[in-house]
């Protein structure tokens, strides 16, 4: 156990600096959310006017954080198995499952790595709605609700992007997948409208979308009097969801071997 | 001649040590497409390996040699067959085989956004070594390689020579009982090239690690091997020490290289009539033989050409080379094959 916690933190400290030294990298992974928000809060303003959408006496900007919230977490998180393409790529891969390395330390080094972006991610989007004037009603626990929905839905695609990588091997057939599953994700939610508004089955398929239990809980947890009956199950299902994932996407290395 | 098996059984029996590495009848197949059969990359592949000897897999791209070492360092199961390295069987314990080798693979393995110093600490760390044993293991390696001037560079600053010793050194880290180093040399320039084999060399005789190396480059083979198989279609052709595989072809070889490629079938046709001339291939404008007098041989070639009215480019005679024990037991050149 500590042999994998050491080792995990080894890879996890190897991403993070190679992160910072990559400044633009940096700022665009921070400027693109805080667009986002600022972009689908100015388009969208005037839908919480829509006669049936549940704003509960908030403004647009401050419904649609959470939703910023988990689509950059997602978006994010989904791009994480291109580390291990490069490490692919070069003879990196090779010489760490040749070396004593843990497998479960290779996936837990990429999937911190991915929530601390997450983390700073959601820092950032929530200093930006509050500066562009959200107040939300409850920050403590909201706030803290909101950076464990953000991890948990980041740990839960990075897995799925890593278990990807390492059946794919392949760049492109994981940009592929990655784009066909963020977008459709992302909107059958109430990341950006209230599905009240949508179709039955978008409702139906909001109940079932992972990106739309992190907005959930983030949101109701910010709201005047949250539903902890909406809070609690979505929370287990995503940490259930994202203990499952990362152990599903370790067992991809065994695959990953058998095919090289 | 007799002398080479009668060695390999008086060396087995003065020398109780297992073998560094010992694999048996390796068979490994890839799938390539629905109605295609797969690939046999390797087909029945045996080799053992002595402790502190520096072992060549000689072979052109292709042969099989990527593949052995995938599945002697831990990254690969053959379909079938059996191999241990450094006492474990790699099979059923991975893990030990892992604490026990350095791999270094074609490829770069070194983080192009990290700094030497801090990959080498990193692996180091890995490898179980405490934080001021990996410094100092670290200190140690960039010295020795002569990399400590650059070591808190970028890597993706270094030029290719240094990020290659920088592999190696990685691969080193842990003093492993075997390094496998993967075609070591190739795409460094003469100089890297050379100190990479001065290097290569002390690993073996100075600190008795076993070194298993690929090359698809014969005078690497020849300089560096203490022996070396020979590996074509998956297979072991021939295994020796470069001297004695030479040796085993009797007397010199003849090449004849023609004006024109499309009198060499003819040209090999007139040349295999030649007294003492024997093993006569041709191969495109080049045309090989070997005999027991080179001397009196080349007149008789050059007259049965000339009589014949093929024209002649050049005429040599040397002693056997690597590629000769190739062609032997190929059954075409190396050149023919690798380019």
């Amino acid at each position: 156990m500590t042999t994998l916690a050491l080792h995990s933190a080894l890879l996890t400290r190897r991403s993070v600096t190679a992160l910072v030294r990559q400044p633009a990298f940096v700022a665009i992974t921070l400027v693109q959310p805080a667009i986002w928000l600022l972009l689908f809060g100015a388009l969208f303003e005037s839908a919480v006017q829509i006669p049936g959408f549940g704003a509960d006496g908030r403004s647009y900007l401050e419904y649609l954080t959470p939703g910023v919230v988990a689509m950059t977490a997602l978006f994010s998180a989904a791009w994480a198995g291109t580390v291990y393409i490069e490490d692919m790529t070069l003879g990196v891969m090779d010489r760490m499952l040749a070396s004593p390395v843990r497998r479960g330390a290779m996936m837990n080094g990429t999937i911190a790595y991915q929530s601390i972006t997450a983390i700073v991610q959601t820092t950032v989007i929530i200093g930006i709605a509050y500066a562009a004037g959200a107040r939300f009603d409850r920050p403590f626990p909201g706030i803290v609700l909101t950076f464990a929905a953000a991890v948990l839905l980041t740990v839960v695609f990075a897995a799925l992007s890593n278990a990807v990588a390492l059946l794919s091997r392949d760049q492109n057939s994981l940009i592929g997948i990655s784009q066909l599953l963020s977008l459709p994700l992302a909107f059958l939610s109430s990341a950006i409208m209230d599905p009240q508004l949508a179709p039955d089955w978008i409702q139906t398929a909001a109940t079932y979308n992972p990106l739309d239990w992190a907005v959930v809980v983030s949101r109701e947890g910010l709201a005047a009097a949250p539903d902890w009956a909406a809070i609690w199950p979505r929370l287990g299902a995503l940490t259930a969801l994202a203990i499952l994932m990362s152990w599903l996407a370790t067992k991809a290395f065994a695959a990953y071997q058998r095919s090289v | 001649m007799t002398q080479r098996p009668a060695t390999l059984v008086a060396d087995a029996r003065t020398d109780h040590s297992p073998w560094a590495v010992e694999a048996h009848d390796l068979v490994k197949t890839y799938p390539v497409g629905r109605s295609k059969p797969p690939v046999r990359a390797l087909d029945g592949l045996s080799l053992q390996v002595r402790p502190g000897k520096v072992f060549g897999l000689l072979g052109p791209n292709g042969a099989g040699k990527s593949t052995t070492v995938r599945i002697l360092s831990t990254l690969s199961r053959p379909d079938s067959g059996a191999v241990r390295v450094a006492g474990h069987d790699v099979l059923k314990e991975p893990a030990a085989v892992r604490h026990s080798i350095g791999l270094v693979s074609q490829k770069p393995s070194a983080a192009p956004l990290m700094t030497g110093r801090e990959s080498l600490e990193m692996a180091a760390r890995i490898q179980g070594l405490g934080r001021d044993a990996a410094r100092r293991r670290t200190g140690e390696l960039l010295d020795r390689f002569g990399l400590a001037d650059a070591a808190d560079r970028l890597t993706r600053t270094w030029s290719g020579g240094m990020n290659r010793k920088l592999d190696v050194a990685i691969g080193l880290v842990n003093r492993p009982a075997v390094l496998f180093l993967d075609e070591p040399t190739t795409g460094l320039d003469p100089e890297a090239r050379a100190e990479m084999w001065a290097e290569i060399a002390r690993m073996a005789s100075v600190e008795r690690t076993t070194v298993l190396l690929t090359t698809h480059y014969l005078d690497e083979a020849d300089h560096l091997s203490d022996r070396l198989a020979i590996v074509d279609h998956g297979r072991v052709v021939a295994e020796g020490t470069p001297d004695s595989l030479k040796s085993e072809l009797h007397g010199d070889s003849i090449v004849i290289e023609l004006t024109d490629a499309a009198t060499g079938a003819d040209a090999a046709q007139r040349l295999s009539r030649v007294p003492a001339l024997v093993d006569v291939i041709h191969e495109g404008r080049t045309v090989r033989g070997r005999t027991d007098r080179g001397a009196t041989v080349i007149p008789a070639a050059l007259a049965a050409l000339e009589q014949a009215g093929v024209e002649v480019a050049s005429a040599t005679v040397a002693r056997p080379s690597l590629d000769d024990v190739y062609l032997r037991h190929a059954g075409r050149t190396f050149e023919a094959v690798a380019s």
